[in-house]
């Protein structure tokens, strides 16, 4: 893995690319989080791509016919199998190239759907694809819930929100579960590169998104995409609570490399869980003690994500960790 | 010219993908289909065919990888059956509407339930409509020189469809025939390398598979249809070419013994070859009955089929698969809808047998045939029915 991040150069705001992939006049909803993170991952890895999309907002904004969005090529087939369909673009191409058929140029594939499209109806091509080994690029763009189709709740949509199937009622508290572990399950694989991200820390964003692009074999994005429509959030707070997310512990950003956990941000000094929750209307009818449930979770969740990094660290990472 | 060799035909099946340079096999094991994807598995292994072999987690993801590879600019080949056709369902309809020209052998198997593994048409009578060309191989020597045919019209850039080519599972896949196998070589002079209209290539960005609004929904229906009804000029022209090539002619319609029958028995498939020692017999005993069977069956070859019913009074359509409270079984309904409003519209009647494995003997042709013709002299019989149930 480090040979091939050999010429890897981390972006900085001086330095961010001029190529954009996915054109300004798509159909998003104002103040859109997950088109927003979806542009940047899209930057950061460059013309040299096809583009392999499941079914859902990202799919229906983009591609009206006779419109498209995509300047580079892209395809979408069904809701479930972006996974699936990105191996055969992989596959065809290394037939292809062996053959003489295609120039030998190595293209980032990329695979791209929702929460719904990766935690819930996609996982079985995901595992697929990622056990197979495929050389491509996963990233899932998380926003919780079914947002294209009116807002019902995934097995991602975080315990206690209000989606319009877990609505909270008299016998109900909203989402009765916990938000499922994709990341974790990706990092099951054995995978080279796992990584979660955020819009609000975008240079982190962008280079994990051209390590997962350079590293050979399959990588996996997981990215957080706030959806101020289905969140009932002000439209103009999708970076705020994205900062917030990492702030409170609830999105903790890092890295699983070869199997090491690597926080990329350590949150020394956490804001309070409720800062976070109190900003979204799906989560306005929570109690005192449901809070504190989340609260506890939470920290129960980022502490033993440190635990991992500090169990699967380098020499060299100890070593720099006990000089501070 | 080819050596003809004694081989099972699941393996000839395979050999052909393999003499057409199919560049991705993309597969998931179901019986009766197994055998096929295993050797394709060895062909790639032993270094005969340079292709990549993806073993799928299902056969969703099997026709989803499909059309990746196929959407690359490769030549895809997969094969499936039964349950596995069923899961494949919902891509089906994507992979016309993309232009990808993938070609699949199903080896036709019942679907559930209750689960048999054993062969009728169930599975491929539930995807008439998904937009795909689809032939029936009536044996060995047929279904290797229909994969290669399926490859040629697959590809022509007149059509760009997915076909599919179907046969008998264990029946006919499991069975050990004499078959000529065309060498790579020889498929070569037949079948060009496939060259791709539209790819999905960084230098050429095209969009593939947006979103059909209902101002485009309707017309982009419209043009799959106008392919594949066009695709028949290609493929009867394709089997012409392969006739110049190898010398074994293909007709969409084939018919035995039917000049001055009174009866004719339609069927498809490896069961034909029983139906016509049964016609033999019957010509023997003096009933007159003919054979005619469908080797095209999407898209409905209606000229041909038309041309061959000409003075046939009465017809005895054999169905392999049950339609649940329709009308009769799906060919049964189809034959008479393409009869109907005909000069001489001949009686039909149906008949559903072979269901899950339950062998089509010749004596049950024999029963086909003579209800046919005592229903039709009588002028009345039922819509249809099954044959060979038992009664405990």
């Amino acid at each position: 893995m480090d040979a091939a991040l050999k010429d890897f150069k981390k972006f900085t705001p001086k330095s961010l690319p001029k190529v954009e992939n996915l054109a300004q006049g798509h159909r998003a909803c104002q103040g859109c989080g997950e088109v927003l993170a979806l542009r940047m991952a899209l930057k950061a890895i460059g013309k040299n791509m096809i583009v392999a999309s499941a079914t859902g907002c990202m799919e229906i904004i983009t591609s009206a016919y006779p419109q498209t969005a995509w300047e580079v090529p892209w395809i979408h087939v069904a809701f479930e199998n972006a996974a699936a369909v990105a191996s055969g673009i992989e596959a065809g191409r290394k037939a292809l190239m062996r053959k003489g058929r295609i120039p030998k140029q190595r293209t980032t594939i990329v695979a791209m759907a929702g929460d719904g499209g990766t935690a819930d109806i996609g996982l079985q091509a995901l595992s697929g694809a990622l056990e197979r080994q495929h050389d491509f690029v996963y990233i899932c763009l998380d926003n919780e819930a079914y947002m294209n189709t009116g807002v019902q709740r995934s097995s991602s949509t975080p315990y206690g929100a209000m989606t319009t199937t877990s609505p909270p009622g008299k016998l109900s508290i909203g989402q009765y579960t916990w938000k499922k572990n994709v990341p974790a399950i990706a990092a099951a694989h054995a995978i080279p590169y796992v990584a979660t991200a955020s819009p609000a820390y975008y240079t982190d964003l962008m280079n994990k998104a051209k390590k997962a692009a350079m590293i050979k074999g399959p990588a996996y994005l997981h990215v957080y995409s706030p959806c101020p429509t289905g969140w009932r959030l002000a439209p103009e707070l999708a970076v705020d609570i994205s900062r917030l997310a990492v702030q409170t512990k609830v999105f903790p950003l890092y890295e699983v490399v070869d199997g090491r956990y690597i926080m990329s941000r350590k949150i020394k000094k956490p804001k309070p869980v409720e800062e976070y929750l109190k900003l979204q209307g799906r989560f306005r009818h929570l109690d005192k003690k449901t809070i504190q449930e989340i609260q506890d979770r939470v920290n129960r969740e980022y502490e033993a994500l440190v635990q991992k990094a500090a169990l699967t660290a380098s020499k060299e990472e100890t070593a720099e960790e006990g000089k501070k | 010219m080819p050596k003809r060799v004694g081989i099972e035909v699941s393996l000839a099946a395979s050999e052909a993908a393999c003499a057409a340079d199919t560049d991705v096999v993309a597969a998931y094991p179901i019986t009766p289909q197994t055998h096929i994807v295993e050797h394709l598995s060895e062909l790639v292994a032993d270094g005969k065919l340079d292709a990549e072999f993806v073993p799928v987690e299902s056969e969703h993801s099997a026709m989803s990888v499909c059309i990746g590879s196929s959407a690359a600019g490769a030549r895809t080949f997969t094969a499936t059956s039964s349950q596995g056709l069923a899961l494949m369902h919902e891509i089906l309809f994507i992979a016309p509407a993309l232009r990808t020209p993938i070609v699949m052998v199903v080896a036709n198997r019942a679907l559930s339930g209750p689960i048999s593994i054993w062969n009728d048409h169930s599975d491929i009578m539930a995807e008439r409509d998904v937009g795909w060309i689809q032939t029936f191989a009536e044996n060995g020597q047929e279904v290797f020189d229909l994969i290669i045919h399926a490859f040629r019209v697959a590809e022509d850039p007149e059509v760009l469809l997915p076909v599919m080519v179907n046969l008998d599972g264990f029946t006919l896949s499991h069975v050990i025939e004499p078959i000529e196998m065309l060498s790579a070589s020889e498929v070569k002079r037949y079948l060009k390398p496939y060259k791709p209209q539209m790819v999905l290539d960084p230098k050429n960005p095209v969009t593939m598979g947006p979103v059909g609004m209902p101002e485009v929904y309707t017309e982009a229906k419209q043009q799959i249809e106008s392919l594949l009804q066009g695709s028949k000029k290609v493929i009867l022209k394709a089997w012409k070419e392969f006739a110049k090539h190898y010398g074994r002619t293909y007709k969409p319609v084939e018919t035995y013994r039917t000049k001055g029958a009174e009866v004719v028995l339609m069927t498809m498939g490896s069961v034909s070859e029983t139906a016509m020692t049964a016609v033999d017999r019957m010509w023997d005993k003096g009933i007159r009955v003919g054979l005619m069977r469908f080797r095209l069956w999407r898209p409905f070859p209606l000229q041909e089929f038309r041309r061959a019913m000409r003075g046939v009074k009465v017809l005895a359509v054999l169905d392999r698969a049950i339609s649940y409270g329709g009308l009769g079984g799906p060919v049964f309904t189809e034959v008479r809808s393409a009869l109907y409003g005909t000069f001489e519209q001949p009686q039909v009647f149906g008949f559903v047998a072979g269901l899950g494995g339950r062998d089509i003997t010749v004596d049950m042709f024999e029963e086909m045939v003579k209800k046919a013709i005592r229903y039709a002299k009588r002028g009345k019989g039922p819509t249809y029915e099954l044959i060979g149930v038992r009664e405990r």
